[in-house]
């Protein structure tokens, strides 16, 4: 099997090198047909180790490609281990990157970098498969960069634009500052277990129960709850938590291709994935969980608000991306990691079927984002009309499609939950049902409905895109509805990550839920449709038709009334201006104050140059001394002798 | 067979004859002085790749030994002999000097011949420090290697050159005749300059102390650490591109060679004691001199801030050992020493790549401010690949050579302290801060102005340098291995010795 695992990783690779060297020499077909068939390779093999892990039952790999490094007895290797968790990313993350390149042939056709796009997301799909599929902490770290430096370069990808070239620094900073919690996270594994290979830490983890460490202090920490609030600050910068968010919005920066791949089905999705995958630690540590619980139920209530306030498309769509990975974090929290896991799985098709709808949009409007100048779209593109609007149900949570019961499963898990801020968290999630509704419908009914706003030329040219566009829409569209009706039993109730994901008996609240007997699509069905979310969720639709189709005059009139609401959700809570003109200014400020006065003025000006002017100064008045008159030298021969001969004959 | 060659010897001396006699075609042959200088910069190579071929892993004793009466009135003796530690050092000379000498091609005219005789007998030198087993051996070729450096950055420097100039000889200069002192003080105890009979001499605590503050005086100057790490800004910006990429990539390295080979197996006892000051000394280079870097507009002092910041990790991987050891942990101490070796070799090849970098545009704008630059990438695109890849790695990418040495230090040093481990880690996100704003504003943008809209990208020459660093970053980056497991047995025999110390 070994070697299946191997091409599904170097297929993609082998296509971005060859395109990524070569594409300024080759025809621009061959930039989309090679890393197409590269892609299309590793989704096909995904879905033979997605058969042999769920259908035949195979049993888990766990094996060494080749051993990175050995220093100090750790022995370091790249090697994959596949069992569901693995099998389940890779299936994703193929299939949307698959989906995403076919997408790309359409919406970058005029672009000059058109191969270079083509080798960066086949890099990418490279990156992150070696994030999902290694067996240890070290490859789960360079696969995290390796998505993370793809990042960079996608969001910057229109490198002449200054807002590109801010948001993709940007993004790269905050991760980086996420990373160094994850590397200190490793670092502490390794000290406390001696290795960095998943299947030795985690039989080393219960003997870590009970063990403290000093960090401030006398407080003592539990190492469990370091080691998990460690790794989950990583996750927190790439799954773009409060507070190290605020990247994620700006990264909407660069092509809207990967705005669906990366940042929203795949890359984003790797702190949840982190977590999931380390269950065993995290379950040790009831303080890093109700840590995670907080964060993101924070996440999923503050910036689904957010999304009430944008004119953007795409910005709408990325706020609604954050808030969806707040609610798998919040699962995360309460010990459901299947649950999050399985929305996560859902929300992978839902929400780049969403982004890649409002691509279609923006290549109908000629790249006009701002929903305000859009409006009854839907008869000029039914295709991308109909398939946004079943992403944005899905989004929603109406009832039988697949945010439906990914949402509601982790709505109930919360419910159910003990662990401390489990009822704040309920509360925050319940609110964002509404949230959610009303941002979606909000711009379903800008963008397709009421009355065209565009100017005369744009509206004229408005076409449906052409089917290397649409034909991803509708394959999102499918699983969109029925993955999670059909997946739903397996993944929360059938034990389908009993082999990867372990949870205390205590904590289990899955295992709760399965125990009210709403473990089949239908009787869970039946069951949503008598919780309030689902009609918090419709409220949320009306809401949204009130407002936006009905008296379209009642948004600004919200906005004069509520005028103090409405800033803060305007300013975004003032993150952006605490990082951007507080703490970039005191990085820069400090390294000058370090520089002109540390280096410059003390150490060089003080210290350096000033010896060598006391030297010089001290030269000039010893010189003085040489005059070269006879007189002075004999003078001072006849006082020093007279002097030496007094000291000899009296003193003595 | 190979062994029956004095290999060492060779490496040594090829070059610097080759240099007298590159020096001796003088400047109406010069072209043919470049095809000797590149015959001879890849003949030491070739020897480089011998040594590799026949050196065993799995001893730390000497080898390729070699041993004759120098000057016998004080016992010091031509004696050379490399081990683990050494052998990484040599390959990375032999590896980046070749690439200065083609680059030298392109973009030396004036006494261009002159300009490569120094470059190569500054080869020999450097592997005669590393190679020398008697410490006046050692000394002399310390010295020796000041002049051609003085004379590079002095002759084919930028305006400034004499301020850089002087103030390079004196930092260094000072500190090595403090080393002089402490190494005359050893042989009059031992009565002989042998280096491993210097290493058993038996010390007091107070002995230690003088002779480790001495050689720290050679060894902080020149790797260089804060606060005496200022001449090496100043002596960058002046130094012309070949001269830069030498001074960072390899004599930087002396330094921390010469606390590994000198300072550690010697006074053992006092590098214990002043382990905080040495750990305090380190996590300054990488905090405040990540923030210096973060300030500067010269492309070429922000490349030397940030060595100097990346230096710090080897010298913390190189002390760290102490305190880890001082906790009670028995593991970390070697990942911390070779993690800090691996450093060195890496930086070699990073820095070396980013001043070459530097280099490019300099040759075509004749600027190092990065305000005269923005939008290379419109004009230089496959220019820009590269500097991304350095840049990345530079940020410590893993993947990347960068990303190897400062995952084992910080890894190491957790076990000693969390904060410590934390501090060290800040390079993440000031290393990457430093780095990828200087890519923004040099590479990304519109086209800044016309200049930069008249820039051609690279020639087949550049891309053979860049293209072999781009190999070398990317090598150890996937596959540090056999790296680490040439230095891991000689690292290993040195914490045995070091850690149970002379008292």
């Amino acid at each position: 099997m070994e070697q299946v695992y191997l091409a599904i990783v170097l297929a993609p690779l082998l296509a971005a090198i060859v395109v990524g060297l070569g594409g300024s020499r080759m025809a621009r077909a061959w930039a989309h047909r090679l890393t197409i068939a590269g892609v299309g390779i590793s989704f096909a093999l995904s879905l033979v180790v997605a058969r042999d892990v769920f259908v035949l039952g195979a049993p888990v790999f766990d094996g060494a490609v080749y051993t990175w490094l050995v220093s100090d007895g750790l022995r370091l290797e790249i090697g994959f281990l596949i069992d569901s968790l693995s099998a389940v990313m890779m299936t994703v993350v193929t299939f949307v990157s698959l989906m995403v390149h076919i997408y790309t042939i359409g919406y970058m056709k005029d672009d000059p970098g058109y191969a270079r796009f083509f080798s960066y997301i086949s890099l990418f799909t490279f990156g992150m498969l070696m994030l999902v599929m290694a067996n240890n902490f070290l490859q789960l770290f360079f696969g995290w960069e390796a998505v993370g430096l793809v990042s960079y370069l996608l969001i910057g990808f229109w490198f002449k634009r200054p807002t590109a070239i801010a948001a993709n620094l940007k993004a790269f900073l905050v991760n980086r500052v996420g990373d160094l919690g994850l590397l200190l996270g490793i670092a502490a594994i390794f000290m406390y277990t001696g290795s960095l290979a998943y299947s030795e830490v985690f039989a080393a983890a219960p003997a870590l129960v009970g063990q403290t460490t000093h960090v401030i202090g006398d407080y003592h920490w539990q190492v469990t709850t370091l080691i998990c609030i460690l790794l989950f600050i990583g996750a927190m910068g790439k799954s773009a938590q409060v507070p190290l968010h605020v990247w994620l919005p700006d990264s909407m920066e660069g092509p809207t291709p990967i705005s669906a791949l990366i940042h929203a089905a795949t890359m984003v999705t790797a702190g949840i994935f982190l977590v999931a995958r380390t269950s065993p630690l995290f379950e040790l540590s009831v303080t890093a969980l109700t840590f995670v619980l907080v964060i993101g139920a924070v996440t999923a209530l503050f910036m689904g608000l957010l999304g009430l306030v944008q004119n953007d498309i795409k910005r709408v769509v990325a706020y609604s991306t954050l808030s969806q990975l707040g609610y798998m974090t919040v699962a995360l929290g309460v010990s459901a990691y299947a649950a999050g896991m399985f929305h996560l799985f859902t929300h992978a098709f839902f929400k780049a079927l969403l982004f890649l709808a409002a691509g279609s949009v923006i290549i109908a409007m000629h790249h006009v984002q701002d929903m305000r100048q859009m409006g009854g779209l839907r008869k000029y593109m039914p295709i991308t009309y109909w398939t946004c609007l079943i992403g944005a149900l899905a989004l929603i949570g109406f009832p039988g499609f697949s945010g439906f019961y990914s949402k509601d499963a982790i709505i109930e898990a919360v419910s159910l939950s003990g662990i401390p801020g489990a009822g704040l968290a309920w509360w925050a999630v319940l609110l964002g049902v509404f949230i959610t509704a009303l941002y979606t419908f909000r711009m379903i009914f800008m963008v397709f409905h009421g009355q065209p706003r565009m100017d005369e030329h744009t509206r004229e040219h408005l076409q449906e895109s052409p089917w290397v566009v649409t034909l991803p829409l509708v394959l999102l569209a499918v699983p969109s509805i029925f993955i999670g009706a059909l997946t739903m039993g397996p993944m929360l109730f059938g034990g389908l990550f009993d082999d990867a994901i372990s949870v205390l008996p205590q904590h289990d609240v899955l295992a709760m839920l399965a125990a009210k007997g709403y473990t089949d699509a239908w009787s869970f069905l039946i069951h949503g449709l008598q919780a309030p979310a689902v009609w918090l969720a419709a409220a949320g639709v009306l809401v949204a038709w009130v407002c936006y189709v009905w008296q379209p005059h009642l948004p600004g009139v919200f906005a004069r009334v509520l005028a103090p609401v409405y800033r803060v959700l305007d300013r975004k809570y003032w993150f952006d201006e605490l990082y951007l003109k507080l703490f970039a200014p005191a990085g820069r400020g400090l390294g000058r104050v370090f520089w002109q006065f540390g280096d410059v003025r003390l150490i060089d000006g003080f210290l350096v140059n000033g010896t060598a002017r006391a030297v010089g100064r001290l030269a000039g008045v010893a010189r003085r001394a040489q005059t070269g008159f006879l007189y002075h030298y004999a003078l001072v021969m006849i006082t020093a002798l007279a002097l030496l001969m007094g000291w000899l004959l009296f003193l003595r | 067979m190979l062994t029956d060659l004095p290999l060492l010897s060779l490496i040594i001396w090829l070059p610097i004859l080759g240099g007298v006699a590159v020096f001796a075609l003088g400047e109406s042959r010069v072209a043919w002085g470049h095809r000797l200088a590149l015959l001879v910069s890849l003949l030491a190579a070739v020897l480089g790749g011998m040594l590799y071929a026949g050196f065993d892993n799995s001893t730390a004793a000497m080898q390729f030994v070699e041993r004759t009466a120098w000057i016998e009135a004080f016992d010091a003796w031509y004696y050379l002999g490399i081990d683990g530690i050494a052998l990484p050092l040599i390959l990375l000379t032999v590896l980046v000097t070749p690439l200065v000498v083609i680059a030298a091609a392109q973009s030396v005219r004036l006494r261009a011949s002159q300009y490569l005789a120094a470059f190569l007998i500054m080869e020999g030198i450097m592997i005669g420090v590393f190679a020398a087993r008697d410490a006046l051996l050692f000394y002399v070729f310390w010295e020796a290697m000041l002049i051609p450096m003085f004379l590079i950055i002095g002759l084919w420097g930028g305006p400034n050159r004499v301020y850089a100039t002087i103030k390079f000889f004196l930092f260094t200069f000072f500190g090595s005749v403090l080393m002089l002192v402490a190494l005359i003080y050893l042989y009059r105890q031992a009565g002989t300059f042998d280096l491993h009979t210097l290493q058993q001499l038996p010390l007091g605590l107070t002995e230690q102390l003088w002779i480790f503050m001495a050689f720290f005086a050679a060894f902080a100057v020149k790797i260089p650490m804060w606060p005496v790490h200022t001449w090496l800004p100043d002596a960058h910006v002046e130094a012309p591109t070949g001269g830069s990429v030498i001074l960072a990539a390899i004599m930087l390295k002396l330094g921390g060679y010469g606390f590994i080979r000198l300072s550690l197996p010697i006074t053992p006892d006092a590098a214990m004691a002043l382990d905080w000051l040495m750990v305090g000394l380190s996590l300054i280079a990488i905090v405040y001199i990540g923030f210096v870097a973060l300030a500067q507009s010269d492309m070429k002092k922000l490349i030397a801030y940030s060595s100097i910041a990346h230096m710090g990790f080897a010298t913390l991987g190189f002390f760290i050992p102490f305190m880890i050891v001082a906790g009670g942990e028995t593991t970390g101490a070697r990942m911390a020493v070779e993690g800090g070796m691996v450093q060195m070799i890496s930086h070699g090849f990073v820095s070396a790549a980013l001043f070459f970098c530097v280099g490019v545009l300099y040759d075509r704008m004749h600027s190092r401010q990065i305000g005269d630059y923005g939008g290379v990438a419109n004009t230089m695109p496959v220019f820009a690949a590269f500097m991304v890849l350095f840049a990345m790695a530079n940020a410590g990418l893993p993947g990347t050579s960068g990303f190897v040495g400062e995952f084992m230090v910080i890894l190491a040093s957790f076990r000693a302290n969390i904060w410590i481990a934390l501090l060290a880690g800040t390079t993440l996100v000031l290393g990457a801060a430093y780095t990828l704003w200087l890519v923004k504003r040099v590479l990304y943008g519109e086209v800044a102005n016309e200049r930069v809209a008249a820039l051609h990208d690279l020639s087949r020459r550049e891309f053979a340098i860049l293209g072999a660093l781009a190999v070398a970053v990317l090598g150890i980056g996937l596959w540090p291995a056999p790296l680490v497991d040439m230095m891991s047995v000689s690292v290993s025999a040195l914490l045995d010795q070091v850690l149970v110390g002379k008292l």
